[in-house]
């Protein structure tokens, strides 16, 4: 079943532009050397907004944990259960993380800790969302 | 005016102690049947129903009539069902007769509906605005405090209505909006279930153990809710679960189970606050407002990992303390939220009741937690022993201090009462007092 498709806002849409052609940006606070994801208005970290820009990282991270969805609420991912969702940090900066449904791995059988790189994967016509695989 | 307007709250570090310490005091409560949901045409047992009985008994058991009320602190509504969201409403159907002529009565109450309905003619305080009970009982504290009002109606509804829990709504959207982008396509609906379990996976990682290590704090909830009169279960014949039945049980995002998730329930309880001074006058021995604090801290990333969800119970417990004048050895009762069971070992740890560091709290939901040992944790079973009503935690911390605990009384000191609704990002604590100091 497809995923549920982003709806990108005025704050989102350079991230989604950036992922619909292949590439992560996150923002970076130029004030206090920070990445932020997902983006906020401001820096969390320093509260300056005029330092934010947009800078494209390495999609490389790790798994951190992960949990299986067996009875979640999404009407759209009903037939996907049970699925895993792993929690993936990224190597560049590791208080910054993501979620991941770890596409071709089966359910309950995760590596935890292991190293992984960002994919895309396409959940509507010319749309697509960041996704992660493990590195062979 | 609403509660964004006053200046009541006391989510900051360093507050010193607060200034009311020991001069307010609640004086009464008053539960509403607690019913599995409601059927949408019995009238008494609307959430406006259960909302006036509730304050009514509230009033009763203070010794306290309507026109000494002035001052109501009530939140919309905190509704689960069929929709998603935090609050879903009944249906565009056809109303009833007044006071069930609009939404409010059915699925949303407010301080305005409650004064008009039950004639309440001196409320001067009815705030709109109003966050959870975790938060009311903070506002009404320091509302009295201040002199903003003297007696105070704190009350928290629960409803319930049929469906599935939150599964229509923006649940069965196909697109995923505002701050549901970064987690809905991957399958994080949101909730406190998603935002605990990876911290408590952590958790598991970090100090060793596995999540059925929860199982003997899961059974002593059910066991206290069982010797709890007017909560869900034992009215509707929930026989308390075993350690089989736990880790049996079925799994909602593994490794968290149904028994880790409290049941939805329609209900509703109501506090009576007021001066410490006009309380010792009332029906009922006073209990002391010790320290209400707040938290709000912000996710630095998509999703809050164990490293802040310690620091942010940490902080939350220092606030507290510091706030009260006390320290974790001066806590005789400890009522934690426990609307997931996978997030209150961060709570125990991070206040340090009974001396529980971090890493060490599924050794003790291992020893003796009952209310009748040495470390009653948590005697009023929680939402997991009483259904959702959020408010467990606050009445038995009262019965607890007057001593009307009944089967729950523990047996240990019960001088001073730490509650919470709350979760480890937001929410608030409440410190009270069998002695004003």
């Amino acid at each position: 079943m497809p995923k549920i498709i982003p709806v990108p806002d005025d704050l989102s849409r350079p991230f989604w532009d950036g992922v619909n052609e292949r590439r992560l940006l996150l923002q970076h606070c130029a004030a206090c050397a920070k990445l932020q994801y997902p983006p906020q208005p401001a820096c969390q970290v320093c509260g300056s907004a005029d330092g934010l820009e947009w800078k494209e990282v390495a999609g490389q991270g790790h798994i951190a944990t992960y949990i299986v969805i067996e009875d979640g609420r999404l009407n759209r991912r009903m037939p996907d259960q049970p699925y895993n969702l792993a929690l993936v940090t990224l190597d560049a900066d590791p208080t910054v993380n993501f979620y991941s449904n770890l596409p071709g791995l089966p359910p309950y059988q995760v590596p935890v800790g292991a190293a992984v790189e960002v994919m895309f994967e396409e959940v509507a016509p010319g749309q697509l969302i960041h996704e992660w695989r493990v590195v062979e | 005016m609403t509660s964004n307007q006053y200046q009541w709250r006391r989510d900051r570090d360093g507050l010193g102690v607060w200034e009311h310490r020991g001069q307010v005091a609640i004086a009464g409560y008053g539960h509403s049947p607690v019913d599995r949901r409601w059927d949408g045409v019995s009238m008494d047992q609307t959430l406006g129903a259960y909302s006036i009985l509730a304050c009514q008994r509230a009033m009763e058991d203070a010794g306290v009539t309507p026109d000494q009320i002035d001052g109501i602190v009530c939140c919309d509504s905190h509704i689960a069902g069929g929709s998603g969201g935090s609050a879903s409403q009944w249906a565009p159907r056809p109303y009833f007769d007044p006071p069930y002529d609009s939404e409010y009565g059915l699925t949303l109450i407010n301080g305005e509906w409650l004064a008009k309905t039950m004639n309440l003619p001196n409320v001067k305080f009815a705030p709109t605005g109003v966050p959870t009970i975790g938060e009311m009982v903070g506002l009404a504290a320091q509302a009295v405090g201040d002199g903003v009002c003297n007696t105070c109606l704190v009350i928290y509804p629960t409803g319930n209505l049929e469906g599935r829990y939150r599964r229509g709504g923006e649940n069965a959207d196909d697109y995923a909006r505002g701050v549901r982008q970064w987690t809905v396509p991957w399958g994080n609906h949101g909730g406190n279930d998603f935002i605990n379990i990876f911290p408590h996976n952590q958790y598991c990682l970090k100090y060793g153990g596995q999540h059925d290590d929860l199982a003997p704090f899961v059974i002593n909830q059910h066991k206290n809710g069982m010797l709890t009169p007017w909560g869900f279960n034992v009215n509707h014949g929930i026989e308390p679960i075993t350690v089989e039945d736990y880790v049996s049980s079925r799994y909602i995002l593994n490794p968290l189970r149904i028994w880790d998730c409290d049941r939805p329930v329609n209900a509703s309880a109501a506090y009576l606050f007021t001066t410490a001074e006009r309380a010792r006058d009332l029906r009922q021995p006073p209990v002391y407002v010790l320290n209400h604090s707040q938290h709000n801290f912000r996710f630095r990333t998509t999703q809050p990992d164990l490293a802040e969800v310690e620091e942010w119970t940490d902080r939350a417990a220092a606030r507290m303390y510091e706030g009260a004048g006390l320290g974790p050895a001066d806590v005789d009762i400890f009522n934690p939220y426990d609307g997931y069971a996978i997030m209150t070992q961060f709570f125990l740890e991070g206040f340090q009741w009974h001396g529980v560091k971090r890493g060490d709290a599924f050794a003790f939901y291992a020893g003796d937690i009952s209310v009748k040992g040495p470390h009653p944790f948590s005697s009023s079973g929680g939402n997991l022993g009483n259904g959702r009503t959020r408010t467990a935690m606050y009445t038995d911390s009262i019965e607890q201090l007057r001593g009307t605990a009944g089967p729950r009384q523990v047996t240990v000191r019960a001088e001073t009462a730490l509650c919470a609704f709350t979760t480890p990002s937001s929410g608030g604590w409440l410190m009270l007092g069998k002695h004003p100091g």
